[in-house]
């Protein structure tokens, strides 16, 4: 256990480090960003009312100390409030998390229900008709890029066919478009992952043993293989999964969903930087947690790994 | 242990070519004629993208009000024949697609060129010099990996207005990571080898060392990273500019295009398609070479 405490703590403090660089570059770009105060007042307003504007946001004080009253305010989940919406910039975002939620989780469920069995299929099935298209569909999907997929499944599932709604978040039929365009990378990645990982695996001299034995082929797969071949691919999982979260930000703005994906962009045109950076940081900081869960299931999976 | 002398030195990709063409047996020819068609695609769109002025049959920017939303036709249509119609605005989509080819690979090189530059700068020094510059140098590095790029490019871009310049140091940086990891961990093999302490011996320079001696043996690597991240940063120009954040109208870029072209994907639906396809075969095909040079010259990098 101890080793494995070890190697828990090392990812742990490496979560802490980009958690902190995470903030001191949005700090940065907040600072380059230029005034703000002339954004929150009228274009006729008098010097005394913006000093006091500007005092109270902090902006009199010298950088080092606004440096440190920013990291204390992020540790508490303040970034400001919007300007827009006129309310604190992080209750917003948190408004919109679930629909970003609802379309993560979905994509990544089709993606690994649909990725794990091709990619075990195409290696069982090695260079058979289905590994071959099936891989040749994936090298595609992994290069693809999501906001053409999403207009082109748009031209084709809605406005040719019919049969989706185009944009918008409301019933099943909504979700079905984003969670696909957005789940096909990871859709593409994973099953390229899991079919070589079995690949791997079947090369094994324990595989050939039990082949030997005479068990039959689908007890070899069943119970020898995919115990095995689950390391690299759960870590692939894992990944795909953060990288889901950059992913959203175009297929939210492509389907119009409203999720903080979508948000971050409109705050963007209209200059609400409070929200920018508070999605910008929920992003890193669940990013950042997802990888150091599966740093862990990887660290219980293999014990291989768990020194260093 | 008596045998330190490796039976190929890392820059002799043919001994592993050789091999890697002996396993793949009866696919290989199959897959050299594929990627073949990938790398002439992708040396067709240099040319194409280099001679731009020449090959757009009109001026991309020019508009024609007379003929908005022409279909794609052989025939003239206000004088002039539109192979793949016109946009909203009656400008010839052909012509914004050769020019877009030009800002895209212009946009990629320089991206692919910023990064390079950047990455393997810090992956030969924290390989090379190790201690705290490598420890430095590689907690940034994990840390950038840690969170998802993109977002933060956007924020980035968002505050300092879109250009090309941060357009290209952007997407260049986002990508500096790679070629610093596995610089890094060549440059360590590299490092210990006799043959480097044999010129350190001779009175050798560090730049001599690095220049004459390191960086040739991680060549090959260098450049099956940057091909793999030529069509990374392709694709990022593209999503950034279909988001409003990277190239700025009235300039053609595909990612661009296929915005314009959103709000009438029902009736002109080749305004969107057209550019929207040919960054999606840039895309698989320069990926292709990539992976087909990674398979070539260095099998070792796989897992990365």
């Amino acid at each position: 256990m101890r080793p494995f405490l070890q190697f828990l703590g090392t990812r742990l403090l490496r979560a802490l480090v980009a958690v902190w660089l995470v903030s001191t570059v949005v700090f940065g770009v907040m600072r380059l960003s230029g005034d703000p105060v002339p954004l929150l007042l009228p274009p006729d307003a008098p010097r005394s009312e913006y000093a006091r504007v500007a005092a109270e946001l902090g902006l009199d004080r010298p950088l080092p100390v606004q440096y440190v009253i920013f990291l204390g305010n992020t540790l508490r989940g303040d970034f400001g409030r919007s300007l827009h919406f006129r309310a604190p910039a992080m209750e917003v975002v948190a408004g919109y998390l679930p629909a970003t939620l609802e379309l993560g989780l979905t994509s990544f469920a089709i993606a690994v229900i649909v990725a794990v069995p091709v990619g075990l299929l195409s290696a069982v099935k090695r260079n058979s008709l289905l590994d071959q298209s099936a891989m040749a569909v994936a090298l595609v999907g992994q290069s693809a890029p999501t906001f053409f997929l999403g207009i082109l499944f748009i031209l084709l599932f809605s406005l040719k066919a019919g049969w989706l709604p185009t944009s918008g978040r409301g019933t099943l039929a909504h979700l079905v478009l984003p969670a696909l365009t957005l789940g096909a990378f990871a859709m593409a990645s994973i099953a390229r992952l899991t079919r070589s990982a079995v690949l791997e695996v079947l090369r094994q001299d324990y595989v050939r043993t039990a082949r030997a034995k005479g068990l039959a082929e689908w007890l070899v797969v069943a119970k020898h293989t995919l115990k095995n071949a689950a390391v690299p691919i759960v870590t692939i999982t894992g990944l795909q999964f953060g990288g889901l979260l950059g992913g959203a930000v175009v297929t939210e703005t492509v389907f119009a969903w409203p999720g903080i994906g979508r948000l971050a962009i409109q705050s963007i045109y209209s200059r609400d930087y409070p929200i920018v950076q508070a999605v910008v940081f929920l992003s890193a900081l669940l990013f950042i947690v997802i990888n150091l869960a599966v740093d862990v299931v990887y660290g219980l999976l293999d014990p291989r790994i768990r020194p260093r | 242990m008596a045998s330190s002398i490796p039976a190929s030195v890392p820059a002799d990709g043919t001994a592993i070519a050789d091999a890697a063409e002996a396993r793949a047996g009866r696919g290989a020819r199959r897959t050299r004629r594929l990627v073949a068609a990938g790398g002439a695609f992708v040396a067709l769109l240099a040319v194409v993208a280099l001679a731009a002025p020449w090959l757009a049959p009109q001026d991309p920017v020019r508009q024609s009000l007379r003929a908005r939303l022409a279909a794609p036709t052989l025939e003239a249509v206000d004088g002039k024949a539109h192979l793949l119609g016109t946009d909203h605005l009656g400008r010839d989509v052909l012509s914004r697609v050769i020019w877009g080819a030009r800002v895209s690979l212009l946009v990629g090189f320089a991206a692919v060129g910023v990064g390079g530059i950047v990455g393997a700068g810090l992956g030969l020094l924290a390989g090379y010099r190790g201690g705290w510059a490598d420890t430095v140098i590689m907690t940034v590095a994990d840390a950038q990996l840690a969170f998802p790029f993109v977002l933060l490019a956007i924020g980035i871009i968002a505050v300092l207005g879109p250009s090309f310049p941060t357009l290209i140091v952007v997407i260049g940086l986002s990508g500096w990571v790679a070629y610093a990891r596995v610089l890094r961990s060549q440059v360590l093999v590299l490092r210990s080898r006799e043959f480097v302490d044999a010129i350190q011996a001779l009175g050798g320079s560090v730049p001599r060392i690095v220049g004459r001696h390191i960086v040739p043996n991680v060549l090959s690597s260098l450049v099956v990273i940057a091909t793999l991240e030529l069509a990374r940063a392709v694709v990022l120009e593209a999503t950034l500019s279909f988001l409003g954040l990277g190239i700025q109208p009235p300039t053609p870029s595909w990612g661009g295009m296929v915005q314009e072209g959103r709000e009438y994907l029902d009736t002109a639906w080749w305004i969107s398609t057209c550019p929207g396809l040919i960054l999606m075969l840039t895309s698989v095909a320069v990926s292709r070479t990539g992976d087909w040079l990674r398979d070539l010259l260095d099998p070792t990098l796989r897992g990365e």
